[in-house]
């Protein structure tokens, strides 16, 4: 349930039906989670609000498709091996391929983008070799072969950043 | 890095959790610290008592996964804690990967210049694939709209004196797949 293709259909402007709490809540918590006995309640104290409510907030968010999970993001060259992938495909043909794409194990991104390889990806495993049988047996599926990117430095690993939410209420 | 941020929750770890009781009498498995693994990949449960929920589902006591916890964040194998948004859904439509052609010997200067920029998320070094890849530097730019992305790009481009650099920008058109890794092994969760 934590790794399914975004649906097409979502409402994507969700930032309107945040309020205040909502996007306190999303600028102070995207980091430092509280590792204590009851994490929500420590939030609840810092916002000024009450633990149930903070709970029932982030049930929101997630029922409204804002919120992925609460929780940890893995440093990807420890926790695992990870790398950035590409195919060329027909783009008429670019749904189909991204299906494939979407069904191998271990894939957690998977984008269209505006360039001649047109499928980006980036595919998980628990370690190397997995991470080669993986790529192999999905690049036997897809027929075309398959950009291989690893990352070979990270300058900047951390997807969270300011949100604009008044430049959002605009959009 | 926002380490301050950081700081400020490793002080409240240490008073906020379990105290120094002692409880912990042996260390948890290799393989209930697995099981966590997995479990904490798909996100916290949301209930009061979280961390709780997640020792009885790995196997292990509650203050062993919160010190597990607090291990992996201060060795680096947890990068944040908290919040996972999907910018997508709050409007945070254009994304862009910017991908560049940096000589070998200025690749992590550049890297290092674009990734204390505001706009950039993300930055990274990755192989050149010759003939067909000749970019070994990416970076992220995430905006509400491709204007002002662009407009961030021209202005970064500007003020770092980049424009030499043979650049291009891949706008995402449509996402497929949007989440968080899993590393754990199938049936090891």
């Amino acid at each position: 349930m934590h790794c399914q293709a975004p649906n097409s259909q979502a409402p994507t402007h969700q930032a309107r039906k945040l309020d205040a709490l909502d996007r306190r809540l999303i600028d102070s918590y995207q980091r430092g989670l509280p590792v204590c006995t009851r994490p929500f309640h420590t939030i609840a104290e810092r916002l000024g609000s009450s633990e149930a409510e903070i709970i029932a907030r982030l049930e929101r968010l997630q029922a409204l498709g804002v919120l992925s999970r609460v929780g940890p993001v893995f440093d990807h060259a420890r926790a695992g091996a990870s790398l950035l992938a590409a195919v060329a495909v027909p783009e008429a043909e670019r749904d189909a391929f991204a299906e494939l794409i979407n069904a191998a194990p271990g894939v957690n991104h998977n984008y269209a983008r505006e360039h001649d390889f047109n499928l980006w990806f980036v595919m998980t495993a628990p370690d190397e070799t997995e991470l080669v049988a993986r790529l192999d047996g999905l690049e036997a599926r897809l027929g075309v072969p398959i950009l291989r990117l690893p990352m070979l430095e990270g300058y900047h690993i951390d997807l969270s950043f300011p949100i604009p939410w008044a430049e959002l209420e605009r959009a | 890095m926002k380490t301050t941020n950081d700081l400020e929750f490793a002080a409240t770890g240490a008073t906020g959790a379990t105290g120094a009781t002692g409880a912990t009498c042996h260390a948890p498995s290799a393989e209930a610290e697995r099981r966590l693994r997995g479990l904490l990949e798909q996100g916290l449960p949301l209930d009061q008592r979280p961390w709780r929920t997640l020792a009885e589902q790995a196997g292990m006591a509650e203050d062993q996964v919160m010190t597990c916890v607090r291990r992996w964040q201060a060795d680096g194998m947890i990068k944040r804690l908290g919040l996972v948004v999907k910018h997508r859904r709050l409007g945070i439509q254009a994304n862009a990967m910017v991908v560049w052609n940096v000589p070998d010997e200025r690749v992590a200067e550049v890297g290092r210049r674009l990734a204390r920029e505001t706009a950039v998320t993300l930055c990274y070094r990755r192989p050149r694939r010759l003939p067909d890849w000749p970019y070994n530097l990416f970076c992220m730019i995430h905006g509400a709209r491709r204007e002002r992305v662009e407009a961030e790009l021209a202005d970064i481009v500007e003020r770092l004196g980049l424009g030499g650099l043979e650049h291009r920008v891949l706008f995402s058109t449509h996402a497929y797949r949007q989440c968080g890794g899993r590393y754990v092994r199938e049936g090891e969760a």
